[in-house]
C-alpha cells in the first residue's frame, strides 16, 4: 500500500481522534472531526490510501474504538508511529486498520510518499529515498488484518460459506 | 515449571496452560465481560447480529448504564433506552441502571474475585486489578468478539513492578501516587504490560484506595494494574457478598523475572497536581499553588467513591467553598452515596455548599450537556484532563486528590490540603 503522509506529534489522544462531544453521531460524521484539534483541514484533505504518522504513544486515552474507526472511515490505509497506546493498537488490529510501530517514524515529513509492506516489515519513503524497517505483526494478527478485522474473521466461523456471500 | 508473575499465572489459568511466557500470543477465556451504555449494546449489538451469533454466556455479562446519565437530551435518552431493552432481551446476568459508575458498581456487587480474567468495554477497566483480577479494557468490536465466543487473543504481558516503601503522610492518597507516577514515568510508562503495585504503602491502602491506584493504570499506559490479593482483598470481596476463594495462590513467585522494578518512598510523597492538558503534567502541589479556580469537581470512578468523599469531607468539615467557586460532587455509586448520607459525610459536603450530581460519569465523560464552559478553570478528582474532554477547548482542568480539590474549593485557588486536614478520615 502507498499514500501520502499526514504527520502528527507525540501523544495523539483518543479525544482528539474521536472527540467526545461528537460521539453520539454516526461514524461518518464523527470522522469529519477526527484530528481537527491538531489539524482542522485533516478530514477534508486526507484521501483513501493516505497514511497517518504519529510520534510516541499514539492513540492514548479511552478505549473508544471510534478513534481507529474514524481513521478507517476517512480511508486512512495505515498508521505508522514510534509507539502506540495498547488499547488503540488492539482496536486498530481488530478493525483491520494496519498499525506499524517504527522507531524511526520521526524522520517522515508531511506529504512524503510512503509505500508499506506489512509482511516484509519495510516502509519505503519515495520522497527521501529512505527505507525504514519494522518488526511485522505476529502471523495470527496479520491474518486478522488480512481478513479485514475481527468481525469478518469471525463471520467465517459463525456463518456457513453459503450465507457468507449473500446479504 | 518456571517461576511466574501474578499476571502470568492468571493468563495461564485463563488460557488453559500450565505456564505462559511474555510475548507469546494466547487465546484466553473470559470469566466476566463488563459493558456500559456508551460502548455496549448500541455498538456490540449490531456486530453480533451481523455475525448471527448469540451471547456465549449471558450469565457472565454485566451491563452498567452510567455514561449517558443524566439522559437530558434526546440522543442520550435513546442510547440509554436502547441499553435497557438490550439487557432485557438478551437476559443479561447483571444489569445496573443508574446505580453508579461501572468500575465501582461491579465490584461492590461482589462480581470480582482474585484470579479472575475479566474484560471491560472501558479503558479504566484495570480498576478490577485492585481485587487481584486480571481486568483490562477493550473496544466494542473486540467486546463483540468476546460476547460471541467467550474468548480473545492476548499477547502475554511482562510485568512492570512498582514498589512503594514506607507510609503515605496524612493528606496524601492513592491519587497522588498515580499522578506522581504519570509525571515521572509518562503516560506510556506502563508499556501496555501488566503493572504490579507492591510494598508497605500499598498493603496499607484500603480497598477503595487500591481501586484508585489500579484505575489510573490506564493513564500510566499499562494493560492491567494488579494489587496482589491479601486479607484486605478477601475482606472486601466478602463484604460485597463474593467469595475470594483460595486468594493466597494469586501471588508472583519471588524469582519470577519482571521487565522493570521501580522503588519509591511513600513517606516523601507530597500532594500532586496535574496541569492541563495531561496527567503526565503532574508535579508537587507547590508548583501550581495559588492558581485561581472556578469549579471544584469531585466525581468519577477514580475520585468519588466513599473513601474519596471521606477525604473531601475531612478537609471541608466546618468550611464553605469560597465565593465564586462552584463545588460539584457526583458520588460514584448510589450505594456509596447512601453510605455517605448515613455516616454524615454528605451533610458536611452540603454544608460546604456542594451541589450533588447524579451517580454517573457526568462531566468526566463529557458526553452529555453537562460540560465546563469557555475559559473555565477547574480542579478535578477525575483521571484525565485532555483538552476538550470535560468541557470547552478553552477550559483548563487540573487533576488532584479529593483532599486537594476540597482545599482548593475553600481557598478559591489551588491549595495544599495538609494545613486543612481535620483528621476525621484517618
Ligand atoms: S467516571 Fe470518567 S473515567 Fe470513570 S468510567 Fe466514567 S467516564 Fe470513564
Amino acid at each position: 500500500m502507498s499514500g501520502r503522509a499526514f504527520v502528527f506529534g507525540d501523544d495523539v489522544d483518543t479525544d482528539v481522534l474521536a472527540p467526545g462531544r461528537y460521539m453520539r453521531l454516526p461514524i461518518a460524521e464523527l470522522a469529519r472531526h477526527c484530528l481537527e484539534a491538531l489539524d482542522p483541514a485533516f478530514a477534508a484533505e486526507v484521501r483513501p490510501g493516505d497514511i497517518v504518522v504519529g510520534g510516541r504513544n499514539f492513540g492514548l486515552g479511552s478505549s473508544r474504538e471510534q478513534a481507529a474507526e474514524a481513521l478507517k472511515a476517512l480511508g486512512v490505509a495505515a498508521v505508522v508511529a514510534r509507539s502506540f497506546a495498547g488499547i488503540f493498537h488492539r482496536n486498530a488490529i481488530n478493525l483491520g486498520l494496519p498499525v506499524v510501530a517504527c522507531a524511526e517514524a520521526g524522520c517522515i515529513a508531511a506529504g512524503d510518499r510512503l509505500t508499506l509492506d506489512l509482511a516484509a516489515g519495510t516502509l519505503v519513503n519515495a520522497t527521501t529515498g529512505e527505507t525504514l524497517t519494522f518488526r511485522p505483526l505476529a502471523p495470527v494478527l496479520m491474518t486478522l488484518i488480512a481478513d479485514g478485522g475481527l468481525v469478518p474473521h469471525l463471520e467465517k466461523r459463525f456463518r456457513a460459506p453459503t450465507t457468507e456471500r449473500s446479504a | 515449571m518456571s517461576a511466574m508473575t501474578l499476571a502470568e499465572k492468571i493468563v495461564a489459568r485463563a488460557s488453559g496452560r500450565a505456564s505462559v511466557t511474555p510475548g507469546e500470543i494466547v487465546t484466553a477465556r473470559v470469566d466476566l465481560a463488563m459493558i456500559h451504555d456508551s460502548g455496549g449494546p448500541r455498538r456490540v449489538g449490531p456486530i453480533l447480529k451481523r455475525l448471527g451469533a448469540p451471547i456465549w454466556d449471558p450469565s457472565r455479562v454485566a451491563l452498567v448504564i452510567d455514561h449517558y446519565l443524566p439522559a437530558d437530551d434526546p440522543e442520550s435518552a435513546a442510547i440509554v433506552d436502547g441499553a435497557r431493552r438490550y439487557a432485557a432481551a438478551e437476559k443479561l446476568g447483571h444489569f445496573f441502571d443508574g446505580e453508579g459508575i461501572c468500575h465501582v458498581v461491579v465490584p461492590e456487587r461482589g462480581l470480582l474475585r482474585p484470579g479472575m480474567f475479566v474484560v471491560g468495554g472501558d479503558s479504566h477497566s484495570p480498576t478490577g486489578g485492585a481485587f487481584g483480577a486480571y481486568m483490562f479494557g477493550v473496544g466494542a468490536t473486540e467486546m463483540a468478539g468476546v460476547l460471541a465466543t467467550g474468548e480473545l487473543w492476548l499477547e502475554v504481558p511482562g510485568t512492570v513492578r512498582i514498589e512503594w516503601t514506607g507510609r503515605l503522610a496524612p493528606g496524601v492518597s492513592a491519587k497522588d501516587i498515580m499522578l506522581f507516577l504519570c509525571g515521572r514515568l509518562g503516560m506510556d510508562g506502563g508499556r501496555y504490560q501488566a503493572v504490579e503495585y507492591v510494598g508497605e504503602a500499598i498493603r496499607a491502602l484500603p480497598m477503595q484506595e487500591r481501586m484508585t491506584l489500579a484505575n489510573m493504570t490506564a493513564e500510566l499506559g499499562g494493560q492491567t494494574g494488579l494489587v496482589p490479593p491479601d486479607a484486605v482483598t478477601a475482606a472486601a470481596v466478602a463484604a460485597a457478598g463474593g467469595d475470594a476463594g483460595d486468594w493466597a495462590r494469586w501471588a508472583s513467585d519471588a524469582d519470577a523475572p519482571v521487565l522493570e522494578h521501580h522503588v519509591f518512598d511513600a513517606s516523601e510523597l507530597s500532594p500532586q497536581v496535574a496541569a492541563p492538558h495531561s496527567p503526565a503534567n503532574a508535579r508537587s502541589v507547590a508548583e501550581t499553588i495559588g492558581r485561581h479556580v472556578d469549579i471544584a469537581y469531585i466525581g468519577a470512578c477514580t475520585g468519588a467513591k466513599l473513601a474519596d468523599l471521606h477525604m473531601a469531607a475531612d478537609v471541608l468539615r466546618g468550611h464553605r467553598a469560597a465565593a465564586g467557586v462552584t463545588l460539584l460532587v457526583a458520588p460514584a455509586s448510589r450505594h456509596d452515596q447512601a453510605r455517605a448520607e448515613a455516616d454524615g459525610t454528605l451533610a458536611v459536603l452540603r454544608a460546604a455548599g456542594a451541589e450533588l450530581l447524579p451517580n454517573a460519569c457526568g462531566i468526566c465523560a463529557g458526553y452529555g450537556t453537562a460540560r465546563f464552559g469557555e475559559n473555565v478553570t477547574a480542579i478535578s478528582t477525575t483521571a484525565r484532563n485532555f483538552r476538550g474532554r470535560m468541557g470547552a477547548d478553552s477550559s483548563q482542568v487540573y487533576l488532584a486528590s479529593p483532599y486537594t480539590v476540597a482545599a482548593s474549593a475553600i481557598e478559591g485557588r489551588i491549595a495544599d490540603p495538609r494545613p486543612h486536614l481535620s483528621g476525621a478520615s484517618r
